[in-house]
């Protein structure tokens, strides 16, 4: 039973790609390929521009490293792992689960933030009680 | 009625995956969502923590060693490894592909660059482990602090602890996706998917292997750039 489902679902990618011409899968991914290694030499273009020269600051280098990293993920999951073509329940439910990140995330970089900001608070306090000599 | 639905329509009555994939594939998926999770929780403990020291050293000035070249160059020795990473996903998509053309030998030759992309990226690894090693780099001890009087002194101990341990685990996904890869393709040239009528066990591998080069796309953000 098992056995026949798995040929059943292999039968029906092996229509999948042969309604497509061979070249246009091949074509794809090396589509991906490409946006993958552009995407790569600008983050270190971008980070050895900022090694140099100190532009741009630190912030906005962070976020469009960031935001570059989540574009390559996206290619790599939906392309290369194929899950854009699955169907919307696989999907699903691959990906809500994911979404707890964001409050995981959010919750302890603050909190490392938040001690970094008290232990500076506190270094300034015992500066003020104790003048240096 | 239990025909397969493509890709909208989808059957929840039994006898048929409302996923519209095979039970393997499925429980890889899940297997990844939760390795995805095991990853997450590493590299958000060390956002935490670095976040909360006031100072941590800057990867420009740790990663700027590649073999063979008696210079500082920031960052080129690892995008190597990035671009080995990135080129052995391609090549096992295009295995991927072949199998579902059902052809032996496009796929045993796609299989075995990816596995020698994977043991040319451990390869380099160990190169930067090694250097950093002797460089006095450890778990527990480092010289990336802050420059005073002209000196290097420690650096937060936390930076070596993280980056070996992380890039360690990522290192051992790597390792064996090598070898269930050397399985995988010691079974094509076996024929033994031929047998069975469908090469979805490369398929299998494959997204364990794309996870594995979609993992190093974060740990590369966040121990190399930010």
């Amino acid at each position: 039973m098992e056995m026949e489902q798995q040929a059943t679902f292999t039968q029906v990618t092996l229509e999948d790609e042969s309604a497509h011409a061979f070249d246009s899968t091949v074509a794809r991914i090396w589509r991906v390929f490409w946006i993958l290694l552009i995407v790569t030499l600008v983050e270190i273009a971008l980070a050895t521009v900022h090694y140099f020269f100190g532009v741009p600051p630190v912030l906005l280098r962070n976020v469009i490293f960031l935001s570059l990293t989540l574009v390559k993920a996206f290619y790599i999951v939906a392309e290369f792992m194929h899950l854009r073509h699955e169907v919307k329940n696989l999907i699903l439910s691959i990906m809500i689960p994911l979404l707890l990140f964001i409050w995981f995330i959010t919750a302890f970089l603050t909190d490392g933030n938040s001690w970094r900001m008290d232990r500076e608070r506190r270094a300034v306090q015992v500066e003020q009680v104790t003048p240096a000599p | 009625m239990s025909t397969l639905t493509s890709t909208q329509k989808v059957n929840w009555k039994g006898g048929v995956s409302p996923y519209n994939v095979s039970y393997g594939k499925l429980m890889m998926w899940f297997f990844l969502m939760s390795d995805a999770f095991t990853f997450g929780a590493f590299l958000i403990s060390y956002g935490t923590t670095r976040l909360s020291a006031s100072y941590w050293p800057d990867p420009n000035e740790v990663f700027d060693k590649a073999p063979f070249i008696n210079a500082k160059l920031p960052l080129v020795f690892v995008s190597i490894m990035t671009f080995i990473l990135i080129m052995s996903s391609v090549t096992m998509v295009l295995a991927v592909h072949a199998g579902h053309l059902r052809k032996r030998k496009e796929v045993a030759k796609w299989l075995s660059l990816t596995i020698l992309g994977g043991i040319l990226f451990l390869s380099c690894q160990a190169y930067e482990w090694t250097h950093l090693i002797e460089g006095g780099t450890t778990i527990s001890h480092n010289m990336f602090g802050p420059i005073v009087n002209g000196h290097h002194t420690p650096g937060p101990a936390a930076f070596g602890s993280f980056f070996f341990t992380i890039t360690g685990f990522h290192g051992g996904h790597v390792f064996s996706g090598v070898l269930i890869n050397t399985i995988v393709l010691i079974n094509v040239l076996k024929g033994t998917y031929d047998k069975r009528g469908h090469y979805e066990m490369v398929e299998k591998v494959g997204l364990y292997w794309h996870f594995v080069d979609l993992v190093w796309v974060f740990v590369f953000t966040c121990f190399y750039l930010l």
